[in-house]
């Protein structure tokens, strides 16, 4: 079974190992400052904590910041650990690039920069992967193709839930409004 | 047999005395020029007559036997068990569009599929259906073969070129290089009959194995698996078709040809498929000679029934193996039908001798012959085999089993150490 | 007499587009190679052609209703990746699943293992050449399979079967004699396929020592799933990190000796393999109960993230779902394992020839719905 390993205890050594990428504890991940990512992801990957390998690499837009995520396993110590780091600058986010520790960090790094339009700092390919190259935006951040007061993300609720129709029941006729 | 039915023109086995009749009696009152003419015409229109419908039946036959080694029901809904499919086929791939690129060379991308289609015709005209039944008996018939079967590259390289598209370059590419290998290796296969049966002719090659009463294939198996190789190569067949390699380079030379110019490749394919299967079967099988039953059976028969089972082999092959990759397919032949080629050369020329300036008794000589080529045979794969590696004793070791050992690069090091991991 | 040397002639690499609609890239995906004669220099993927932003669209809907977008996701194991994000989302939520929902879990992922890897296989020896013939004869175990999947939930390819909370259906009582039946006679089969296959001489000469990827350049690469484990690591989540009852089972991992095409083909033999001794066990051991546990219809997960991930039969299939507390997810990503195993291609391809980058392709096994998402 793949421990979890005690994000509290990975702060510490963090911090004793390279103090300057500040590291915090949220109740999911270790987050590291940007700055220092390459840092502390190179001291997680060789020391005994053998992070070498990189499961997933995403990024979540928090609509005041970007949040890119990390998910690093050791394959012979059967551990994982969630490394979070902060991409301030909603307009123009950037972040290093982890492609000289992990090479599988190439393509998905793509795929953020394409889909969530964070740049990656050293990323020796960094073009669009999936969008053709004059696409305007990038469609998975929250405010794509958004307007003021009107639309935003997600539904507001489900159907029926609180009594009153927030969506046409199946079966009733709609009321064409008449000119 | 009543006399009366032997040696007429209505005679069923021997189809060439109606072609005599006419001719004859044309000559009877016309110029010679003519007389030949007629000949010639007759045997054509009988060739093409044949050709056609054969054509069709052996799409059907190809996909019916294909699907049911593929444990599928292959086409059974045109037609009485899908016999009808062909045709519907044709009708399909006449109505479609002909796209031409815009970037092709015009006069050059409408020519290879007229030009495939000649050598594919011409070279029927030296094959023996029966004793007499030959449009035209050259006595240098073998060089004939070879050199009309030979410019069928250049019509692949026509239509690789002109078609201006780089996966057709690659495959005229690769059909150059892999014909001129092959076909080195296909014409010492072809000079070893001759030295051994003394002639050109093809007729006479034929001749010669009713009148030894011996299959060529006993005595020179090397050779006729050379001959049924490079004929393989040819005709870009799998395990050979790197030309037109599906999974590679889409369809090769014919990438961009649509509509019936693509059928045209396609018939001639098959055209040349049936009549590579019909010299194999000529030079190794006997061809229309079958000890004695010819007298009984048309000569045509034997010969259609010898060339249905070469054919059967040919898509036996496409529908068993893989493809091989074009360096491998060189050395295979360079390395192996090349060499295998010339010493058969040498060991017929000294058969030949043997029998012909020693006059050795050849009811014994030649099975002894047959056993010695049979064993060389089988000592020169070998040690093909042994050299490259391949063949039984390098069996392929499966995946080895974790067995709870789990783990990155160091579990990794610690499995590839382990004793007995094949387990 | 002065002996001219030869000018060195003239010549330049030519770039082949391969795909986007090829026979070989098995969708459409497009690899831009640059070839000098026959070997390749270098390879480009261009992809997005089926990209259908299901990440986006997934944060438009709620939870339950993006499970039939998983489907869409790696349409040959729709199964898998029904099971990986329900994982996700039960993570998220705290929901336990009922132990025969668990187990029918189990099954239909293995079944789905074996269809995928029939499928996987059948086409590599294509890409390899032959004609067909090897696919066909997978197929024929694929169709039964795809037959069990129409019985229980009606759909052979897209089956969004598996919901939060368990699955959607018991299976029909028909179906389990069907499933036992395929069970027993696919050893035969097994063994029949792999005579046609496994010492074929074609099939080594062409997949042997071809796309060789290095344990050590695997793991940097974040391959996974038979790529990993055809380089000699063995890694397999079903053993490493156990989800539903797969510490229950009794199964091996098979593990490659020199990472070359050769070996994840065998690794993929090997496996389907395992999934039948895997699918005996679930047949005898399998409980009664309930299948589907009692899920709040209007699910609305806690804030906080979670990510499951399962072993597809491509690689590490992981969900991560984010959730704000609302009726659908405020990020819904795919870790794809058809898209990152890409990551080595180029190493894998580049100074061989162009025949064995198109082996090599097929012995990636990817599935472009997935690479595109």
């Amino acid at each position: 079974m793949t421990v979890l390993l005690d994000l509290q205890v990975v702060a510490d050594q963090l911090r004793g190992a390279v103090p300057e990428s500040v590291p915090r504890v949220d109740t999911w991940a270790v987050i590291v400052d940007a700055g220092h990512l390459v840092e502390a992801v190179r001291f997680l990957a060789g020391s005994a904590l053998d992070l070498s390998f990189l499961a997933s690499l995403t990024a979540v837009d928090r609509e005041s910041h970007f949040e890119l995520v990390y998910h690093l396993q050791s394959l012979d110590r059967n551990h994982l650990l969630t490394l979070k780091t902060i991409a301030e600058d909603h307009e123009t986010p950037c972040v290093p690039s982890l492609t000289g520790e992990y090479r599988g960090a190439h393509l998905q790094e793509r795929e953020v920069f394409d889909l969530m339009g964070i740049r990656f700092e050293g990323h020796p390919d960094l073009r669009r992967m999936f969008l053709w190259d004059g696409f305007p935006g990038y469609p998975l951040r929250k405010d794509f193709l958004g307007m003021p007061g009107t639309l935003s993300a997600g539904l507001p609720g489900f159907p029926h839930e609180s009594g009153e129709n927030r969506w046409p029941v199946p079966g009733s006729t709609p009321v064409i409004p008449q000119s | 047999m009543s006399a009366w039915l032997l040696a007429a023109w209505y005679d069923l086995r021997d189809l060439s005395g109606i072609s005599r009749e006419i001719t004859e009696w044309v000559a009877s009152w016309g110029p010679e020029w003519l007389a030949s003419a007629v000949s010639g015409a007759i045997g054509a229109i009988g060739i093409l007559a044949v050709i056609g419908p054969t054509l069709m039946i052996l799409i059907w036959t190809e996909r019916k036997v294909i699907a049911r080694l593929q444990v599928r029901y292959g086409p059974n809904r045109v037609g009485p068990r899908g016999l009808l499919q062909p045709v519907a086929d044709a009708v399909k791939l006449i109505l479609k569009e002909e796209l031409v690129p815009r970037a092709a060379d015009k006069w050059l991308f409408f020519l290879p599929p007229v030009l495939v289609f000649i050598p594919a015709l011409l070279v029927w005209g030296v094959l023996p259906f029966g004793p007499h039944m030959q449009v035209a008996d050259l006595n240098v018939g073998v060089l004939f073969l070879l050199a009309v079967s030979g410019t069928n590259v250049l019509a692949v390289f026509i239509a690789g070129w002109a078609s201006n598209n780089k996966y057709a370059l690659f495959g005229a590419m690769r059909v150059i290089a892999m014909t001129i290998s092959y076909e080195i290796a296909m014409v010492l296969a072809l000079l070893t009959v001759v030295f051994l049966t003394g002639t050109m002719s093809i007729n006479g090659i034929v001749l010669w194995q009713q009148q030894e009463d011996l299959i060529l294939i006993v005595l020179l198996p090397m050779t006729a698996l050379t001959f049924l190789l490079g004929a393989t190569a040819e005709l870009n067949r799998t395990p050979m078709d790197i030309a037109e390699a599906e999974s590679e380079i889409v369809a090769g030379y014919h990438t961009e040809y649509s509509g019936m110019r693509f059928g045209l490749f396609y018939a001639v394919e098959l055209a040349n498929t049936l009549v590579m299967s019909a010299f194999m079967a000529t030079f190794f099988l006997g061809g229309w000679w079958l000890w004695g039953l010819d007298a009984w059976v048309p000569s045509w028969i034997i010969l259609l029934v010898k060339t249905s089972l070469v054919y059967f082999v040919f898509i036996w092959l496409r529908g068993t193996l893989p493809r091989l990759r074009i360096d491998q397919l060189m050395t295979f032949c360079w390395k192996l039908l090349v060499p295998a080629g010339l010493l058969f050369v040498a060991i017929a020329a000294v058969e030949r001798t043997l029998l012909l300036e020693y006059a050795w008794d050849r009811t014994i000589a030649l099975p002894v012959m047959a056993v010695i080529n049979a064993a060389v045979t089988v000592a020169v794969i070998g040690a093909y085999a042994r050299v490259t590696g391949a063949g039984a004793h390098r069996a392929p070791a499966g995946p080895r089993m974790a067995r709870g050992r789990l783990g990155g690069l160091r579990a990794a090091r610690q499995l590839a150490q382990a004793p007995s991991g094949s387990d | 007499m002065a002996i001219e040397t030869p000018k060195r002639v003239h010549s330049e690499p030519v770039v082949v587009n391969i795909g986007p609609q090829h026979p070989s890239t098995h969708g459409v995906f497009r690899l831009k190679a640059t070839l000098d004669g026959e070997i390749v220099q270098d390879v480009d993927m261009l992809i997005g052609y089926l990209h259908r932003s299901m990440e986006k669209l997934a944060e438009e809907r709620t939870f339950t209703q993006n499970i039939p977008f998983t489907d869409r996701i790696d349409y040959l194991a729709a199964m898998s990746n029904n099971l990986s994000y329900c994982l996700a989302v039960e993570k998220l939520a705290g929901i336990e699943v009922p132990l025969r929902g668990q187990w029918l879990r189990v099954l239909f992922a293995e079944l789905q293992r074996i269809a995928s890897h029939a499928m996987a296989n059948g086409t590599f020896v294509n890409d390899c050449g032959a004609w067909q013939t090897p696919l066909m004869y997978m197929f024929r175990e694929r169709e039964k399979i795809l037959d069990l999947f129409e019985m229980t939930c009606g759909a052979r390819l897209t089956t969004n079967y598996m919901r939060i909370g368990g699955v959607a259906f018991d299976p029909p009582l028909e179906l389990w004699p069907a499933l036992c039946s395929l069970l027993d006679e696919m050893p035969d089969r097994l063994e029949e396929y792999a005579a046609l296959t496994v010492d074929n001489e074609i099939v080594l000469a062409r997949s042997k020592g071809v796309g060789v990827v290095s344990a050590e350049a695997a793991l940097n690469a974040s391959l996974s799933g038979p790529l990993l484990r055809g380089s000699g690591v063995p890694w397999d989540l079903r053993k490493a990190d156990p989800y539903c009852v797969y510490d229950q089972l009794d199964f091996d991992i098979p593990v490659g000796r020199d990472g070359d095409c050769y070996d994840r083909f065998r690794v993929r033999l090997e496996e389907v393999r395992q999934s039948v001794r895997i699918l005996n066990q679930v047949v005898e051991r399998i409980p009664g109960g309930p299948w589907q546990a009692e899920v709040p219809l209007h699910l609305r997960p806690a804030a906080g993230e979670a990510y499951a991930r399962i072993e597809s039969p491509r690689g590490e299939l992981g969900f991560y779902v984010v959730s704000d507390g609302g009726p659908t997810p405020w990020r819904f990503h795919c870790r794809a394992p058809s898209l990152i195993n890409l990551s080595a291609l180029k190493e894998m391809t580049v100074g061989r020839s162009l025949a064995d980058a198109i082996v090599t392709l097929g012995s990636i096994d990817i599935v472009v719905g997935e690479i595109d998402r």
